[in-house]
């Protein structure tokens, strides 16, 4: 179910863990009293680095937490684009499209990818282990071609260095 | 070699930990302001200082301070542009991670000077990583007394918070950047009130960029007439500038505003010239948002002087023949690059992070993306040059926020300086899927 659907206020609310508690706690007491809903971006990267992505019944349960109305959640989780509002792999690769990365090959790295991953943008392998996206301007530019993965810059991309990456990637997300 | 007044201890080992950060002076802004000065002699400083925003407008600071409300009883802050999003533009997480402490100093010291108790760093959320650099810094700050209660014994309280932005351009402008600080979708208010009148949560807020509130430090130091010496005219100071696209040597320089084009893109201080013997084709100085310029315009202005890394001479000749020192973003692109693919590129940049609040620029910047994709891809047609010329003044100055602004004139720039390049797509369209345009004639008579 997707947030913008007309029993997204319905889907239960789902637990997060105690060590995610935890942190939402600390955050939403970096704001004076009555202003727990500006933590609510740090909030949603906490529920995403838990879940991989961010459900409608993560978010009515941020709705819960933070004390406002599920709609109040949906509208800002689905503005931001850093947020996942459906499944994704293990890996999610951001590869910035932007043009200071464009003038030093990031075309071809994004179609590199994709022959290497034989996915298309927008895809996650079969086996699950990545998603290809693309996104706009990371503030890497100097050190472009870069993507983003797990809040990491992997900059200076060359095809050796992205075969290096994704064995490294796979690697660690066995288990 | 040009003085540094903001990154020069950036790669000392550990300059990132209070300890080493303090030995090499740090704080010094900081006992300075609260032993000697009032919060008002600190705002003095800054006016004759001459700092300008270093964000992109380039408004005075100092006057920007200035206008902050002051009633009785009600809570003032400082917030923090720290959402870097402007492409192009990488400086002040350059700055942030090396300096994470410098960031603080200047926060803590701008802070005093506007009598914020509660300040807040607004950091772009992909710059996780950074935001927990700051945040270890901000413990040790606390750890040493430099923030919370009493500090330096000054009786001047501050708690600073550092917090995260969810991936959306506009969060870069300062009224959207405070609603999203609320908690909200990043839509920008309309203005009046202004943020220095009605702010975060309804209180008078100032809001700066990283490299304004850094730059705080060194003219509370030395004093505001001392940095307005560097510096040509209204341009003082030292400016951060991110070099990127098809340069020998990228990355993020400190200037003295007034160091010639020619130098920053050739000299072996800067960038080392345009990458791979290639010849320069085309620039953009301060980040996506401003016009581009072709390369017979880099390094003079029209009226055949050399062009210089300030406000003033980036801006020479107006739109017709200049464009604007920006963010500092300083994009290089060499005499193979597509004109065509890069202003499309931009426009879906644009259409990407429209907030859709004001029909011009959400329609508009969809609309011109589109255009440019069928210019690009070979099936454009003349009429579709002028329509997006057409589509830009319908756009310019019609929306609440400069999002609209920052949509219509790196295309309307594009056209103006490239048009033989747009007309070669329509004309040859085979052609230009095969091969790019190259360099562009200077016009015979300027």
């Amino acid at each position: 179910m997707k947030a913008d659907h007309p029993q997204a206020v319905n889907e239960a609310p789902i637990d997060f863990s105690a060590a995610t508690m935890t942190e939402m706690k600390r955050v939403i007491g970096l704001f004076p009293e009555g202003k727990q809903k500006s933590a609510i971006l740090s909030v949603l990267h906490l529920v995403q680095d838990e879940l991989g992505w961010v459900s409608v019944g993560a978010m009515n349960r941020v709705a819960q937490i933070l004390d406002i109305e599920p709609i109040e959640v949906y509208e800002v989780a689905t503005f931001y684009t850093m947020f996942h509002l459906d499944p994704v792999g293990k890996n999610v690769l951001e590869v910035c499209r932007t043009g200071p990365c464009q003038l030093v090959g990031s075309d071809d790295l994004i179609t590199y990818i994709e022959q290497k991953l034989d996915i298309k943008v927008g895809e996650t392998t079969k086996d699950g282990m990545f998603t290809l996206k693309t996104v706009e301007c990371l503030g890497a530019c100097g050190y472009g071609p870069m993507l983003m993965c797990k809040y990491h810059f992997y900059e200076r991309l060359t095809k050796e260095k992205v075969n290096e990456m994704l064995d490294a990637m796979r690697e660690a997300s066995k288990s | 070699m040009a003085r540094k007044l903001l990154i020069e201890h950036a790669d000392v080992q550990g300059i990132a930990s209070y300890d080493v950060y303090r030995k090499h002076g740090g704080y010094a802004s900081v006992e300075k302001a609260l032993k000697t000065m009032s919060p008002d002699e600190v705002v003095e400083e800054v006016k004759k200082s001459g700092l300008r925003g270093r964000g992109g407008a380039g408004f005075p600071t100092g006057m920007k301070w200035s206008f902050l409300a002051k009633p009785e009883g009600v809570e003032r802050h400082l917030v923090c542009n720290a959402d870097e999003s402007e492409p192009g533009t990488f400086k002040d997480r350059y700055l942030m991670e090396k300096l994470p402490h410098l960031l603080i100093e200047g926060m803590i010291t701008s802070s005093y000077a506007l009598g914020a108790r509660r300040s807040y760093i607004y950091i772009r959320g992909e710059f996780m990583y950074v935001l927990r650099i700051l945040e270890k810094a901000i413990a040790e700050a606390y750890a040493n007394g430099m923030l919370g209660k009493n500090i330096l014994g000054s009786g001047y309280d501050l708690d600073l918070v550092v917090t995260p932005g969810g991936g959306a351009y506009i969060c870069g402008e300062e009224t959207a950047l405070l609603e999203s600080l609320e908690g909200k979708r990043g839509n920008p208010r309309m203005k009046p009130p202004f943020p220095a009148v009605k702010g975060l949560w309804g209180n008078p807020t100032v809001v700066n960029n990283v490299e304004s509130i850094a730059a705080v430090v060194p003219i509370v130091n030395e004093g505001g007439e001392a940095y307005a010496k560097i510096g040509i005219e209204r341009s003082t100071g030292t400016k951060l500038i991110s070099a990127s696209g098809n340069l020998v040597r990228p990355g993020v320089y400190e200037i003295e505003l007034g160091l010639s084009v020619e130098e920053f893109i050739y000299g072996d201080d800067y960038c080392r010239g345009v990458a791979n013997g290639k010849k320069l084709k085309a620039c953009i100085p301060g980040g996506s948002s401003v016009p581009i310029l072709p390369h017979y315009l880099v390094t003079k202005t029209a009226a055949g002087t050399d062009r210089l890394m300030t406000y003033e001479s980036l801006a020479d000749g107006g739109f017709a023949s200049g464009s604007m020192l920006g963010s500092g973003g300083f994009i290089v692109f060499d005499e193979d690059q597509c004109i065509v693919r890069n202003t499309w590129n931009f426009a879906r940049f644009y259409a990407h992070e429209s907030c859709g609040q004001c029909s011009p620029c959400r329609e508009g910047t969809g609309w011109m993306e589109k255009v440019l994709y069928r210019l690009e891809h070979g099936h454009g047609t003349l009429e579709d040059i002028s329509l997006l010329e057409e589509i830009n003044k319908k756009i310019e100055g019609n929306t609440i926020c400069p999002l609209g602004d920052a949509a219509a004139w790196p295309v309307a720039a594009a056209i103006r300086h490239f048009r033989d390049e747009f007309e070669w797509h329509v004309k040859s369209p085979q052609e230009a899927q095969s091969r790019n345009y190259g360099l562009i004639q200077a016009p015979l008579e300027a």
